[in-house]
């Protein structure tokens, strides 16, 4: 099956459904202009994080691969480098450079003040803008898309529901060629014997289990029962009673075929098929690496209500709850609670969110990106010093 | 409508999909069985209760896969929660130095 959308082909082969300017503030303390900048000119989104500054060794890496590969996204037509210097900078301007897409880099200090960068990146953020609103989308294989599975504020309807109706997507993404990728080890717990039996790469069920033997090491070294941390309070409402429970019904959300790869927070794939991706179980951290890995669409599905998106790439919001369906239609995509409240096929569903996904790689836009539900969170693997 | 779910056959706990209220008779089918119920108390939606008597100690089974230990015998139709189950993973508290 070789069906085409309508996406941007990138100067580095790779296709978006998204055309913005970044503007990209490589330390915290040049996010300010950076949202002066965002807020003066349409069409522009903002990468920064509340970090930056003196990080060093695994987690400075950590924060410099996301946000380059944020920068490099197939969705951003081109970037902004802000920093206090052009020299701070010039790393990951370097970086997002090499995806041969328009990039300019401005220092504080050079440009003489705070309000004298925010001026210099108006003007040039507005012309990057207009130049991007040239560039034409062209047809596209839809497999060539990466998306991203993703699970927040869960509660029984998700395991049987909505996770199911996006594990057939993925099925059938992934048949047609795709690129599905599932993160969240720590919600693998209980669940873990099952993905690991789907590996194709002996190693990679090895490292599913370290990756999940990990977190109960954590557990255990901060003498705590999860249970309340994740499960959360509003999973325990849902009728979440163990973190067993809650992911038995999270993995169903990336389908059942082999998984081909297992990577690090915000790598990129490098197979095609099912992907699994190391990040923290806290949404916005997750899907950031997800996204900094080049995920072009996230599928976000929901129980109990989760409205937020991730950044960059379009979040389509899923839920098989009845009452959140009802409750935050504005910010609900996808109402699949057709399945618990009329006894509706999952089969259906599926074929529904095929049909939404592919209109917002065209273009349609999501309810995240309308009502601006969207945070951008790097996560930190270690401290400052 | 549904009023509940059996997801698996073999699991001992299902899902309601209503506000259930106590002494209701709900029935379940999965796979080759089916089965009724009385509830023992109400139960919200998206909660679950036993279907069959389960011992202390017992495993809860839910998508015919274990999702934790019955802390005391639940008798048919009652709540399966976080009051009678509990994790047996990432229990940190039992580790040596852990809070209990």
């Amino acid at each position: 099956m070789s069906v085409s959308f309508q996406g941007y082909r990138r100067a580095d082969g790779r296709v978006g459904v998204r055309n913005q300017v970044a503007i990209l503030s490589a330390m915290d303390n040049t996010n300010p202009s950076a949202q002066r900048i965002a807020a003066m000119v349409a069409g522009t989104v903002v990468l920064s994080t509340p970090f930056g500054r003196t990080q060093i060794g695994h987690d400075f890496e950590m924060t410099r691969k996301t946000l380059a590969g944020l920068a490099c996204h197939p969705n951003i037509a081109a970037v902004i480098v802000l920093s206090l210097s052009l020299e701070s900078g010039a790393d990951l301007a370097r970086s997002a450079r090499a995806s041969g897409k328009p990039v300019a880099c401005l220092g504080l200090q050079e440009c003489g003040s705070a309000l004298a960068m925010t001026m210099e990146g108006v003007k040039t953020a507005a012309g990057f803008v207009v130049a991007a609103s040239e560039i034409a989308r062209e047809a596209c294989p839809f497999a060539e898309l990466t998306v991203a599975v993703e699970c927040g504020g869960s509660d029984t309807t998700s395991g049987l529901a909505s996770n199911p109706t996006l594990g057939q997507f993925a099925d059938r993404f992934i048949d047609a060629g795709g690129t599905i990728i599932l993160s969240e080890p720590a919600e693998f717990m209980g669940a873990e014997h099952i993905l690991a039996a789907r590996t194709v790469q002996p190693e990679d069920a090895e490292r599913i289990r370290r990756m999940v033997g990990w977190f109960e090491e954590e557990a255990a070294r901060a003498g705590v029962d999860m249970r309340g941390t994740n499960p959360t309070p509003d999973n325990i409402a849902g009728g979440l009673s163990t973190l067993e429970e809650k992911s038995l019904g999270a993995i169903v959300k990336g389908g059942t075929r082999p998984i081909v790869e297992v990577i690090g927070y915000a790598d990129a794939p490098s197979r095609r098929g099912l992907v699994i991706m190391d990040t923290p179980s806290a949404a916005c951290e997750s899907m950031t690496g997800l996204v900094g890995g080049g995920a072009q669409i996230v599928l976000f599905s929901t129980g109990r209500g989760n409205a937020i998106g991730a950044p960059v790439a379009p979040t389509v919001k899923v839920t098989g709850n009845p009452n959140t369906a009802r409750a935050m239609a504005e910010n609900i995509d996808l109402d699949v609670s057709g399945i618990i409240a009329r006894g509706e096929s999952i089969e259906a569903h599926a074929d529904r969110l095929w049909t939404e996904v592919f209109k917002i790689a065209q273009g349609k836009l999501t309810r995240c990106e309308v009502l601006h539900e969207e945070q951008l969170s790097v996560s930190r693997f270690g401290p400052s010093v | 409508m549904t009023k509940a779910l059996l997801v698996k056959q073999g699991d001992n706990v299902a899902t309601s999909l209503d506000r259930l209220a106590r002494g209701e008779q709900v029935s379940l089918a999965a796979g080759g069985t089916a089965l009724e119920v009385r509830l023992a108390e109400d139960i919200a939606f998206g909660h679950k209760f036993a279907v069959r008597p389960i011992a202390a100690g017992e495993p809860i089974l839910k998508y015919a896969e274990t999702i934790g230990l019955a802390t005391r015998a639940i008798a048919p139709g009652e709540w399966v929660h976080v009051h009678n189950v509990e994790s047996v993973r990432a229990r940190g508290d039992r580790a040596p130095g852990g809070a209990r």
